[in-house]
């Protein structure tokens, strides 16, 4: 838990969320821009990184809406891996019968099943959070497995694989779109780099791109905003007191964990239903959904920091995708540039031991840096998975966490 | 004292739940259940079926009793998967790399292969303790990047030999092997299963009769109350973490050492993740989660004679998934009846005035 600190005078505690989001927007803009100069790796900031990490990138943040959704109620939701896994099946299987958006519905019915049996499980039967979630990974996988078996290996001959599904189609702000090509062309400092990375948000996006992102404001919105949502959030601080308030705390649990149970669903149809995206594929998931709840925590808990985990998570999948192992390495180059800003404010408020283990680990990654000209390609595809430690062991004393998170609670029973 | 009805009750309820879902599953599919369950139950029966079941069931066993350390401890080791692969890999290149005589080869593998499974538990264990980092997430990202530390560490570049078309360790010379113990025509009962057993009285012991074990406990228990008491909740967690990885470490060496000595790019995975669940049904008690080991390995060896007459060999995956959650379910529904039972016989022995304060009545 964070104490109060009075000599935190800086400016950046006073700001308002969103222009704190904005200031880190451009702090990372700047550190990429500047990491892409001086390794001379365009690829950083190059139009078709940011494209691959928004198609990356969504999966992972619809999972973390999911788990904001859950875990704003009180719920632990270890088994949006298996929503996941039970969205991608039937995904695939109502694209393949009824179109894209048939296949969204079913994806996020599908889900939103996997998330009332977690609801069933941990409401009801207080069976603990983490238990329910594992032995629902456990079943999303085998169902999805099964099911594929039954379904699909009659139409594909391959039980691991759906047949081809439609996929959505995308959309370019063509001007835009050309503009900004063109000015990523002319390889000018920061301009380009900026240049680069909106052009890969403003091209080739799908409706379910739009429906994610708009999902973040919406989430806020209803959770932070509305009666329902304060209520909700009310059974994840304190159920007892939210009971002593005449709120319907099992209801408004349900509710949640199906919705978040939905949200994941639709993360898994986004593997299935985008362009680039693989059809049906047993295994697809591969730990998403655990990462999209890795996301939401780095997010403290919010819509605004969810998707700023969700960016971070899908640049660094999309770099190694399209970049390889040097990009990564540039990556890392980018990480000490960054640390060095992050030492900087720890030293001008006076945090001696944040700013040495700050420079310590700018130190480490120098050497990593300096000493290699190529990572080994075998570790490459986990880039994701250790800047999720890194940056959960950076972040992780920040956070405001549901005080009821993972909590039995049982109707009329004080605990 | 053991309440057999309590104990023994919910796994049979969970068990009896599971045959009915996976029923309709299999009549959906338009298989017919009994079928399927005679299958299941005779192929115990046919050639040396029974034996490779226990030999797996001793892989669960060490796997069930590593997360079971850290469930009593209310740590959620869900890396057990991560900490035995890596463990089983190092162990796997460090035996290979040896010459030692007999025993010792022996014993020195096993060293390794606690020692590496602890060190993999360590990153998350510090984390959690020192940074506040849910020790779930950072358990499951390092299980995905062992995947990666496998592939790199067998890579022909460092330390694989390519045989045929498979990556693999170097083997195990003679020495670093355990014997198994031959049953004439069923097949060969892995040595291991004797070190399983004393580990899994070894886990008994500690917790029951040491003051360790009780301190571990009694932080899972309650942190508050147990830090009250002298206990530091921080220790135990690093402790429990530590010593479930060791365990875990141990995983893969009944059948590296065993069976394959060589540790290959195609080992079986997935080993961890059903350790959670044996854990679960065994209630973290040894011989619970021996008998869980069991049924796991059995509902294993039993979809492969699923195929053979036509059924989607699954369908023993979502039993596992189903039996899981039932018996969860069914554990909280019983002691739900229990407790209003005991409300009840409360009340029937007031004789009409409320019960006192000492019987159980209200304040």
């Amino acid at each position: 838990m964070e104490k109060p600190d009075p000599t935190a005078t800086t400016s950046a505690r006073r700001l308002p969320g969103w222009a704190r989001g904005a200031l880190w927007a451009v702090v990372a803009i700047g550190v990429l821009s500047t990491a892409s100069y001086l390794t001379d790796m365009p690829i950083l900031t190059s139009s078709d990184t940011s494209q691959t990490a928004l198609r990356l990138g969504l999966p992972i943040l619809l999972a973390a809406i999911g788990g904001l959704w859950a875990e704003r109620a009180g719920v632990m939701n270890i088994g949006l891996e298996g929503m996941m896994i039970l969205g991608t099946w039937g995904s695939a299987w109502g694209a393949y019968y009824g179109g894209v958006w048939v296949g969204l519905a079913a994806g996020i019915l599908f889900g939103l099943l996997g998330g009332l049996l977690h609801a069933v499980a941990v409401v009801t039967f207080n069976v603990n959070h983490i238990v329910s979630g594992v032995a629902i990974n456990l079943l999303g996988l085998g169902v999805a497995k099964y099911l594929a078996n039954l379904v699909f290996e009659p139409i594909s001959g391959n039980p691991r694989e759906s047949p081809p599904v439609e996929k959505f189609d995308t959309y370019s702000a063509t001007f835009l779109s050309d503009w900004l090509g063109a000015l990523e062309d002319e390889q000018r400092v920061v301009l380009s780099d900026v240049a680069g990375l909106l052009r890969g948000l403003v091209t080739h996006v799908s409706p379910l791109a739009m429906i994610a992102l708009l999902l973040v404001p919406a989430s806020y919105f209803v959770l932070w905003r509305t009666r329902f949502g304060l209520r909700l959030r009310s059974c994840g601080e304190s159920p007892v007191a939210a009971e002593s308030l005449g709120v319907n705390v099992y209801l408004h649990k349900y509710i949640a964990v199906a919705a978040s149970g939905g949200f994941a669903g639709m993360g898994g149809a986004s593997l299935v239903l985008l362009e680039g995206g693989a059809d049906y594929l047993e295994n697809q998931v591969n730990g998403r959904g655990y990462i999209g709840l890795a996301a939401m925590i780095f997010g403290n808990y919010r819509p605004s920091g969810l998707l700023g985990g969700a960016a971070l998570f899908g640049y660094a999948d999309g770099l190694q995708l399209s970049g390889g192992g040097a990009a990564v390495l540039a990556l890392c180059y980018g990480a000490v540039l960054l640390l060095a800003v992050i030492v900087v404010l720890q030293l001008v408020r006076r945090h001696w031991w944040a700013a040495a283990g700050g420079v310590a680990g700018a130190a480490v990654l120098y050497w990593i840096y300096w000493t290699n000209d190529e990572l080994p390609s075998d570790l490459i595809p986990y880039t994701p998975h250790f800047v999720t430690i890194i940056v959960l062991a950076v972040a992780a004393q920040r956070l405001r966490v549901p005080k009821a998170i993972g909590q039995q609670y049982r109707r009329g029973e004080d605990t | 004292m053991i309440n057999w009805r309590t104990a023994l009750l919910p796994p049979a309820l969970a068990i009896v739940f599971a045959m009915l879902l996976s029923s309709v599953a299999l009549l959906i599919s338009g298989a017919n259940p009994l079928d399927a369950f005679a299958t299941m139950g005779a192929q115990l029966f046919h050639g040396n079926t029974a034996v490779s079941t226990v030999n797996l069931a001793i892989v669960y066993y060490l796997a069930g009793l590593a997360a079971a350390i850290g469930f009593q401890m209310n740590v959620f080791n869900i890396g057990v998967e991560g900490q035995y692969r890596f463990a089983a890999v190092v162990a796997a290149i460090v035996g290979g790399w040896m010459q030692l005589p007999p025993v010792l080869h022996v014993v020195a593998i096993l060293v390794v292969a606690v020692a590496s499974g602890a060190l993999y538990a360590l990153l998350p264990a510090l984390l959690k303790v020192y940074r506040g980092v849910s020790e779930v997430i950072t358990t499951i990202m390092l299980n995905s990047i062992v995947f990666g530390i496998v592939a790199f560490l067998i890579n022909p570049e460092q330390f694989g030999v390519l045989h045929g078309n498979n990556l693999s360790t170097e083997e195990i010379a003679p020495s670093g092997r355990i014997p198994g113990i031959p049953l004439g025509e069923a097949g060969t009962l892995f040595g291991f299963v004797v070190i399983a057993a004393a580990l899994g009285y070894g886990y008994w012991f500690m917790l029951n009769r040491t003051r360790f074990g009780f301190e571990l406990k009694a932080s899972g228990e309650s942190k508050t109350a147990a830090a009250a008491g002298g206990v530091s909740a921080r220790k135990m967690t690093l402790a429990a973490m530590l010593i479930s990885g060791g365990v875990a470490g141990l995983v893969a060496m009944p059948e590296l050492l065993g069976r394959d000595y060589v540790y290959a790019m195609t080992a079986t995975q997935g080993y961890g993740f059903t350790g959670l669940a044996v854990a679960l049904l065994g209630r973290n008690h040894p011989a619970g989660i021996a008998f869980g080991a069991l049924l796991w390995a059995f509902l294993d060896r039993s979809a492969v004679s699923l195929e053979s007459i036509g059924i989607p060999s699954e369908i023993a995956t979502i039993m596992q998934g189903t039996i899981v959650l039932s018996v969860v379910v069914a554990y909280e529904i019983v002691r739900r009846a229990d407790l209003a039972a005991e409300q009840r016989r409360v009340g029937r022995a007031g004789n009409g005035r409320p019960a006192s304060v000492a019987e159980g009545g209200a304040v």
